[in-house]
Formats: structure tokens, C-alpha cells, sequence
């Protein structure tokens, strides 16, 4: 197994079902001889699992043979929801996590308030409805936010778009 | 699915992992260049970073204060992950400004074992919150000024300020909004709640003048390309607060004029760090 592969399949300790590739976190892994260098980006300035997801990787790296494991940080460009791969979004939905919908794209000029509730428009993961409604913008971790469905009546997480 | 690897890294497992107090994390910058921008002085970068993550750090504390006291789990959560946000920026802060200053002094020793008149926040940080109002309208003027602030950093000549400026941007951008949702329910809600969030701004507005005034710090940072002048945030806070007013059908309060820059802490900030030193003050490096 390379390298890439083995730091690609490392999962992450919040959302077990994606892996580190399926988050979009991983920035490169560089094999030089048994040395590796893997480069990740926070997702949040705060997330509380980067420290984890460290750890995690250098033993699965020196599980899999490589003597010598690096794992940077990269601050810039930021971590944005629109790097969490196809195949990740599909793993949230089948876990009954929302996906999060395209970033927010940004005019010049000041960041926009937002007063109301977003009017996005996000299905029920379960039931496939519509018009689900927020309860909370932020839920068990700050990259989700606690929403309800009022045709299952089943709350459900979302990821939200940063 | 196993919840075993996240509470493997609570244990001595690897390297020198470190759980007594403070973040028992390795260095979140590690790996980022972290070079000193030509030109800039070293000591005056790490005082900006310190200014910028004390800010962090303190309001960060006084929202966990708030955790089991909100009306409403949601409300918990909010605040615990809005504090979480900052206390992940006032780290990378913190870590920036011991490196530039390079004394040895890594983030928990900045954080944990500075006394209170090295503390560089603002006053605004501080202070205890007299009800949820009170919370909602602090974190409006803290989150307004702030996003303001960062918005403005991410073209920073100094590429960590930059970079954590552009995370930073995403994150207030959520507590400037769910502060400014509370303002505008609690406003337009019921005449007690109208009458308690009024009172509210009418307490925290005129704390906010010493957010726009200029220390010779940032003045020179500035014009340096590294920093920003709170003096031009005033205008993008001032129209946040206007439309979020009219919103709540309240009233603004008058902000004094010619306030001192970052002069000074009030007894709030004591109460704070002896609560949050007192660990690993009695108990220096210990680990568990």
C-alpha cells in the first residue's frame, strides 16, 4: 500500500464514517524512501480532533512500515465544506447526515448578516421532504447544525457550509 | 465504527502527550512557515498576536461560564462550540506570538502563567454577562467588531495572521449572526424580554468605544501592512448594528468617543484568571 493510500483511509474520529480523503483535509503526502510527510488543514481553528487525527495517522503510517512519519499543518487556503468528496457525501446522506450544499460565495464588501433562518433548501436525509426547518445552527460539533423534518418529524444533523 | 481512538489520545500512548492542563496538544502551528515578515519587529508582531488572542481567549472563558446556565440545550451547544471556535484561534495566536517572541514561551505558558497586567485584551472580553441579554448583546458587539477585524486580516503581509484570519472569517461570521438572532428575537419579542434586551445594549454599546481606538502597536503594524487600524472597523460595525436595531425594534445607545486603547483590565479579569490559572498554577506541568 502506498503511502497516500494508507493516510487516504485513516478516518476521522468525529464523523468515523468518512475518511480523511472523503473530509477533504488532506493536503499531500510526500513518500521519500520510508519517510512520509503528510500535510493536513484544520477544519475548524478549534476542532478538537486535529490532535487525533495526528496521532492517527502516524500510527497507521508506521503500522503499514514507514519508519519515519511528519505530519504538518497547512492553515492556508482554508478548509471549506466544498472539498468533502462525492463519495463522502453520499456516506453522510446513508448515515442520515445532511451534505452540506455549495460554500457561500462571497460578494465584495462587507460579510452579509443573516437575520432569519437560511432559506436554503435542504431534504430530510430519512424521508427525502423538502421544506426542513432549523433548530439549531449549531449541534453536536460546530461543523453541524441541528435541523427537523416536519413530514417524518425526525430531527437530523447538517453540515454546514463554510 | 469505534469510539476507542478518541479516548486513546487521553492516555500516555505516544509521544508526550500532556492532559494536566491546558491543551496537552502539540504545537498547532506545527509545520506552518512561520517566518517573520522583512521589516516588521518581532516583539511588536507578538504583542499584536497576543492583543488578538487574549481577545479570544477571554471571551472564550466568559462563554464557557455560560455552559449549563443557557435557557436551552441548543443554547448550550451554540455557546460551548462558539467558545470552542475562539479558544482554537486565541491557540494559534498565542502559539504565533511565542514563537515571534522567542522566549520559549509556547501557548499554555502564555495562557496559563502570564499575570493580569500582561494580559493585552479588551475590556469588552471581560465582562460578566447580568443575564442571556446581556450575553447576546456582548457577543453582537464582540462578534460585529471582530468579523470586521479578521475580514480585513486575511490581506495581512504576515501569512499566519492571514491564514488564521481567513478561518476566523468563516467561524464569526456564525456567532456574529446567531448573537444578532437572539437581539432581534429578544427585541421583538414579548414587552419584558423588549424591555430586558434594551436594557442590555443600553449597558454593553457604550462599553464599545475602546474597540476603535488605535494603539501605537496597530498604528505601526498597520502601516506596515501587517495589521489593522480598529479605527476603520467603526463604520462596518456601526451599519451591523443599525440593521440589526431596526430589526429588534430598539434603540442604540450613545459610544464614547476618545477611549483609550487596550489601557488597562477592570477587576473582571482577575476573577477570570484564577479560574482559568488555577491549575496549573498549584500544579506546574502535571499530568494525569
Amino acid at each position: 500500500m502506498t503511502a497516500a493510500a494508507v493516510a487516504e483511509s485513516v478516518t476521522d474520529p468525529e464523523l468515523p464514517l468518512l475518511t480523511l480523503a472523503d473530509l477533504g483535509i488532506l493536503r499531500g503526502v510526500e513518500e521519500h524512501g520510508s519517510s512520509v510527510v503528510v500535510t493536513v488543514t484544520p477544519t475548524y481553528s478549534g476542532c478538537p480532533a486535529m490532535q487525533t487525527i495526528r496521532d492517527d495517522l502516524v500510527r497507521a503510517l508506521r503500522d503499514a512500515g514507514y519508519e519515519s512519519v511528519d505530519v504538518r499543518t497547512v492553515l492556508s487556503p482554508a478548509w471549506t465544506t466544498d472539498w468533502i468528496t462525492e463519495a463522502g457525501r453520499a456516506k453522510l446522506a446513508a448515515a442520515g447526515i445532511s451534505p452540506p450544499g455549495p460554500a457561500p460565495r462571497r460578494a465584495a464588501g462587507p460579510v452579509p448578516l443573516t437575520l432569519g433562518p437560511p432559506r436554503r433548501d435542504i431534504r430530510c436525509p430519512r424521508c427525502g421532504h423538502a421544506g426542513t426547518e432549523e433548530i439549531a445552527a449549531f449541534s453536536a460539533t460546530a461543523c453541524r447544525s441541528l435541523r427537523r423534518c416536519p413530514a417524518c418529524r425526525e430531527p437530523f444533523e447538517h453540515v454546514k457550509e463554510i | 465504527m469505534s469510539f476507542d481512538a478518541a479516548y486513546e489520545a487521553l492516555t500516555d500512548h505516544d509521544d508526550d502527550a500532556r492532559w494536566a492542563y491546558g491543551t496537552g496538544f502539540t504545537d498547532p502551528l506545527a509545520g506552518v512557515d512561520t517566518a517573520v515578515p522583512s521589516g516588521v519587529e518581532p516583539a511588536e508582531l507578538a504583542a499584536y498576536c497576543l492583543m488578538l488572542g487574549d481577545d479570544a481567549l477571554i471571551m472564550s472563558h466568559r462563554l464557557q461560564q455560560w455552559v449549563t446556565r443557557a435557557p436551552e440545550l441548543e443554547d448550550e451547544l451554540a455557546i460551548a462550540n462558539i467558545a470552542l471556535d475562539l479558544l482554537g484561534q486565541a491557540r494559534l495566536l498565542l502559539s504565533r506570538a511565542g514563537e515571534v517572541e522567542g522566549a520559549g514561551r509556547d501557548e499554555d505558558a502564555l495562557a496559563y502563567l502570564r499575570g493580569e497586567s500582561e494580559f493585552r485584551n479588551v475590556r469588552l472580553a471581560e465582562h460578566a454577562d447580568a443575564d442571556f441579554a446581556h450575553l447576546v448583546a456582548r457577543l453582537l458587539a464582540f462578534s460585529a467588531w471582530r468579523l470586521a477585524l479578521l475580514d480585513r486580516l486575511t490581506a495581512s503581509a504576515d501569512p499566519v495572521l492571514a491564514a488564521v484570519a481567513a478561518k476566523g472569517v468563516k467561524e464569526v461570521t456564525y456567532h456574529r449572526d446567531y448573537a444578532a438572532q437572539w437581539v432581534v428575537r429578544l427585541g421583538d419579542g414579548t414587552p419584558l424580554s423588549h424591555e430586558r434586551m434594551q436594557a442590555a445594549v443600553d449597558a454593553v454599546l457604550p462599553l464599545t468605544g475602546e474597540l476603535y481606538a488605535t494603539h501605537e502597536v496597530e498604528r505601526r503594524l498597520a502601516e506596515a501592512g501587517v495589521a489593522v487600524d480598529p479605527a476603520d472597523l467603526r463604520g462596518e460595525a456601526d451599519a451591523v448594528w443599525e440593521q440589526v436595531l431596526r430589526a429588534a425594534t430598539l434603540r442604540a445607545a450613545p459610544v464614547p468617543g476618545d477611549v483609550p486603547a487596550r489601557a488597562g483590565h477592570t477587576r473582571a479579569l482577575g476573577e477570570i484568571l484564577a479560574e482559568l490559572q488555577v491549575v496549573a498554577r498549584s500544579t506546574p506541568g502535571g499530568v494525569w
